[in-house]
């Protein structure tokens, strides 16, 4: 009856990569990388979010198709709300 | 027949409600209902990153500033505290997933350890923005980073933008912390109390699923307020 039970080296493997990204993108965002700095910084977090979503909130080994559409419509809301406001923002003349 | 007979009826626990077919069915009912109120929660914070988005896009340098004065040290240290809790969540869901009702009580009560670690990081983190005068308000002054980045061209003034959205950000983000801790406080007294088995644990996966969010929230939050400008400066 009971779910998939992840094995809990999985859990622990997934707890270290979470705090060796932690650490590399603090040190990361010390070195001067330009306009790097920030795309690193949100793919580094980007990538961690993905780790805890996939693994810690069991959405990779869901077979409930409904669930993943509900989560990738939230992102697709979130960046409709962030693209444009930002497509707004960004071409405007300020005068 | 059989299956249609009462007595097949009785063979399952009294958690599972009469209008699904069987535990499985719930558990998805569930889940998926917690996934459509996280999403109204990515809209929630969503609202404030985006006008984090456009203010930082307005006033860079008054967010670069601001982000050199929060201190690294901590946030980098509440980042850890946070995937900490979100593992013992993650272990606690998969102990009662195996029925071990004690290991659940106390990797949900080190949930609830890291938790209160984070809020009281938080607190001294606040603490020294309050004496800094770096609280948005009558109080309000930035003086002091004027001075101490001569390299960054600052407005004083509209440096209480990112203040704003810096105490706003990290304050909805603790109050869902502070809303963790007590689900989980429920949580464990109820597993303590034997109610959750292999068979019924949704409560603790759904917890879990809010806590896990949360979390995310803050992996976000992290550089998007810490680190926007730590390069050595020329």
């Amino acid at each position: 009856m009971s779910e998939h039970i992840i094995s809990s080296k999985l859990y622990y493997a997934i707890w270290i990569a979470l705090l060796v990204l932690t650490v590399v993108t603090a040190l990361v965002a010390t070195v001067d990388l330009g306009p790097f700095n920030t795309i690193v910084a949100l793919v580094i977090a980007t990538f961690k979010a993905l780790l805890v979503v996939l693994f810690f909130m069991h959405v990779k080994y869901t077979s409930e198709k409904l669930t993943k559409t509900v989560i990738v419509a939230a992102i697709f809301w979130l960046l409709l709300l962030l693209v444009l406001s930002m497509a707004d923002y960004t071409t405007r003349l300020l005068s | 027949m059989l299956s249609d007979s009462p007595v097949a009826v009785e063979q399952h626990g009294p958690e599972l409600l009469h209008h699904f077919v069987d535990a499985k069915q719930q558990r998805d009912a569930a889940t998926l209902g917690m996934w459509l109120f996280l999403a109204t929660e990515i809209m929630f914070f969503g609202g404030m990153f985006c006008a984090y988005l456009i203010y930082r896009f307005w006033y860079y340098n008054e967010f670069a500033v601001g982000s050199r004065s929060i201190d690294l040290k901590w946030g980098t240290i509440n980042t850890a505290v946070l995937i900490c809790s979100s593992l013992t969540v993650a272990l606690g869901v998969r102990a009662a997933q195996m029925g071990k009702r004690k290991l659940v009580v106390v990797l949900l009560l080190l949930t609830i350890v890291f938790g209160l670690t984070f809020l009281g990081i938080k607190s001294i983190e606040w603490y020294s923005k309050f004496e800094e005068h770096h609280v948005p308000g009558r109080s309000f002054n930035a003086d002091d980073l004027v001075k101490a980045y001569p390299q960054i061209h600052i407005d004083p003034q509209r440096e209480q933008i990112f203040f704003s959205l810096y105490f706003a950000m990290t304050g909805l983000h603790a109050l869902h912390m502070i809303i963790g801790v007590g689900v989980f406080a429920f949580l464990t007294y109820y597993a303590w109390k034997g109610r959750y088995t292999p068979e019924y644990y949704t409560p603790i996966e759904m917890g879990g699923l809010y806590w896990h969010f949360v979390d995310i929230v803050w992996i976000y939050l992290f550089p998007l307020l810490y680190l926007i400008d730590r390069k050595p400066l020329g």
